[in-house]
């Protein structure tokens, strides 16, 4: 009798224990108004060199991507069988870097996780422009930019219908759904902090966010309509961005190339998507923090718990690759067996390694909480996670070309050029360059939902506390 | 129609806001009714929603048309294409493939809904309105704001209750 009452007392002693708070609960809803509407005025120094580094990178893509037009394709290295080169590669790895940000939002929003408020709204706008780059390399690659309109479905006098029994059609259609619900969601959940920006602005900045704050007055109907609309478009968005990759990943599997004929594709897509978008959120979440001063918003806990999410996704893309490489060695397709031994032993062995030690081994850091702690550490792993998943998407592109089924076609040893190379780096300059300024023009953390949170924790701390046992007179 | 006013009165905290609502629901003034209150607040407070009596949302509804028409219409769109364009047939291969033509009409599925929930929840926010009610910047902030539509003899009314449940603040137009 006696152990089962010191049990009790030990149990609810621990539930009193502190512990790591996502976020201060004594923070004022004036204060957290404050913080947020000053990182649309003035942020630190490292901004702008941000901003006009990425800027940089842009212009020097839009150089390449200039002369790559005037000279033609040829000019970037693309022929037979390399047809694809670096584009479609990145074009994989922008959307892959999109599902996160959306996706987890939604999901999180369902289960009501409440550490995603406040980084959500970044991670949102990170799916954005990542889908707008992804977008840019399907004209960078198409060459004749001026023909683009052909795969568009419209009826036409030349009768040419785009073959709808394509994936590359459908992956059209699933990206632009995807695309347009994104941008319709990230809008949405900012309605109320438009609202707010409007009530603080002066000017022409009042204007432009009573345009955007859609009449927003924080009614009691308005909030209820509000809630119910959110969480239809999370549950929509969550089949549609699975749909999304799944569909990529069959331009892939249902074509005879050695290597890509297999079942397990679009989940192994899909799980690589989660991977890299885990991985580019704690970046950006390490940029924000320092250059908007949100140490307050973004805090260790929640980089902790992000940190954790990505370590888990991690260990379902090793396993999905492990069975890739599985199914294949035990497969009954010899030449898919030698491109994945050529991919472990040839040209591109280096860079096979360097994708599975950094994708599969590095991610173990993340399990140490002295250096998931470690800002400037999750700063570097993170950068080399992402590293590790565009290697991943290189890695499925250019060895299947370069060891197809005829062996005079094999081209050992290419290497994109400065042309290729220079368009890669002008779309991470452009996604900087957009997701810097969307930050500096809208709120990048969800000022309302973190009210929402720190009341909701004041409230249940304070009951927690009545029910603390008094002490022993 | 009988000209009406309007009233605004600030609150702190939602519990002075949830335990005012009571007394007006309890309150018996001749002009005034609970269907025209309407709580503001800087955040979403469902149990001070429900103080306001039942406010069904029918959102859904718009949303389950939505994707009804996107992948019917979607549907029909694709295939009226494929059955047009008789020169993309090939022999032993059917006119209008019905699994690949799924796949586009699960895609134009979700985007007709979200169209359509996105669409009604604006109209039912009433954004088409040119003319505003009364606001208060401080609901952006931290106040809850409790607006009342009531026939003018109910103000004076209406202003007692609010001044005896420690409003900070109260506004009146009309």
């Amino acid at each position: 009798m006696i152990d089962v009452q010191e049990e009790r007392d030990v149990t609810i002693e621990r539930r009193f224990e502190p512990k790591a708070q996502d976020i201060d609960d004594e923070i004022s809803w004036a204060q957290i108004n404050v913080d947020v509407l000053r990182s649309l005025e003035r942020p630190r120094l490292l901004y702008w060199v941000i901003f006009f580094g990425s800027l940089a990178l842009f212009m020097y893509g839009v150089y390449c991507e200039v002369y790559q037009y005037n000279t033609g394709l040829g000019t970037a290295d693309l022929q037979n069988p390399q047809v694809w080169g670096l584009y479609i590669a990145t074009f994989i790895f922008w959307i892959g870097m999109s599902h996160s940000g959306t996706l987890l939002s939604a999901i999180l929003l369902i289960m009501h996780a409440d550490w995603r408020k406040p980084i959500y709204r970044f991670a949102e706008a990170m799916t954005t422009f990542s889908l707008m780059t992804a977008g840019l390399f399907v004209l960078v690659h198409l060459g004749r930019l001026w023909q683009f309109y052909y795969v568009v479905a419209y009826p036409s006098e030349r009768w040419t219908w785009p073959n709808f029994s394509s994936p590359l059609v459908w992956d059209c259609t699933a990206i632009g759904s995807y695309l347009t619900t994104s941008v319709i969601f990230l809008f949405f959940g900012m309605i109320p902090d438009l609202a707010i920006c409007r009530d603080n602005a002066s000017g022409y900045r009042r204007t432009f966010y009573r345009l955007l704050s859609m009449g927003w007055r924080g009614t009691d109907r308005q909030w209820s309509n509000f809630r119910v609309t959110y969480l239809t478009l999370a549950c929509l968005l969550i089949p549609l961005a699975v749909s999304v990759h799944s569909i990529v990943a069959t331009d892939f599997a249902v074509s005879q190339q050695p290597g890509w004929h297999t079942t397990s594709f679009p989940p192994y897509f899909v799980a690589g998507a989660l991977y890299s978008g885990c991985a580019a959120i704690i970046t950006l979440f390490i940029v924000l923090r320092y250059t908007f001063r949100f140490e307050h918003y973004m805090t260790i806990p929640i980089l902790e718990k992000l940190c954790k999410l990505t370590f888990a996704i991690s260990m379902v893309w090793t396993y999905l690759n492990l069975i890739e490489y599985a199914s294949v060695w035990y497969g009954t397709d010899p030449v898919a067996k030698q491109a994945l031994i050529y991919r472990a032993t040839g040209t591109y062995a280096g860079w096979w390694w360097a994708m599975n030690l950094l994708g599969s081994v590095l991610p173990f850091t993340l399990t140490w909480k002295r250096l998931r702690t470690n800002i400037p550490i999750m700063l570097v792993v993170s950068l080399l996670l992402n590293f590790g998943m565009w290697t991943e998407r290189f890695m499925i592109v250019t060895p299947t070309f370069a060891h197809g089924y005829y062996p005079w076609t094999w081209t050992e040893g290419w290497w994109p050029n400065w042309v290729q190379v220079g368009i890669i780096l002008g779309s991470f300059g452009w996604f900087t360059m957009l997701f810097m300024l969307f930050c500096k023009i809208f709120p990048s953390v969800s000022m309302y939902e973190v009210k929402e949170m720190v009341y909701h924790r004041r409230k249940a701390r304070k009951t927690l506390n009545s029910l603390r046992p008094s002490p022993d007179p | 129609m009988k000209k009406r006013s309007h009233i605004l009165a600030l609150f702190g905290d939602f519990h002075e806001a949830t335990i005012t609502l009571a007394a007006l629901r309890e309150s018996s003034i001749p002009g005034f009714s609970m269907r025209d209150v309407t709580l503001k607040s800087p955040i979403d407070h469902p149990e001070c929603s429900e103080a306001l009596g039942p406010r069904p949302v029918y959102i859904q509804v718009f949303s389950l048309l939505g994707a009804l028409l996107g992948s019917g219409l979607g549907f029909l769109g694709i295939a009226s294409a494929q059955a047009n364009f008789l020169r993309q047939a090939r022999g032993g291969f059917p006119i209008v493939p019905i699994p690949p033509d799924m796949v586009i009409t699960y895609e134009l599925f979700i985007l007709g809904s979200v169209f359509f929930t996105i669409t009604a929840c604006f109209i039912i926010w009433r954004i088409h309105r040119v003319k505003t009610d009364l606001y208060d910047v401080q609901i952006s902030l931290d106040k809850i704001g409790i607006l009342v539509e009531a026939e003018p003899e109910a103000i004076r009314r209406l202003r007692e209750i609010f001044t005896a449940h420690h409003a900070l603040e109260i506004s009146e137009s009309g």
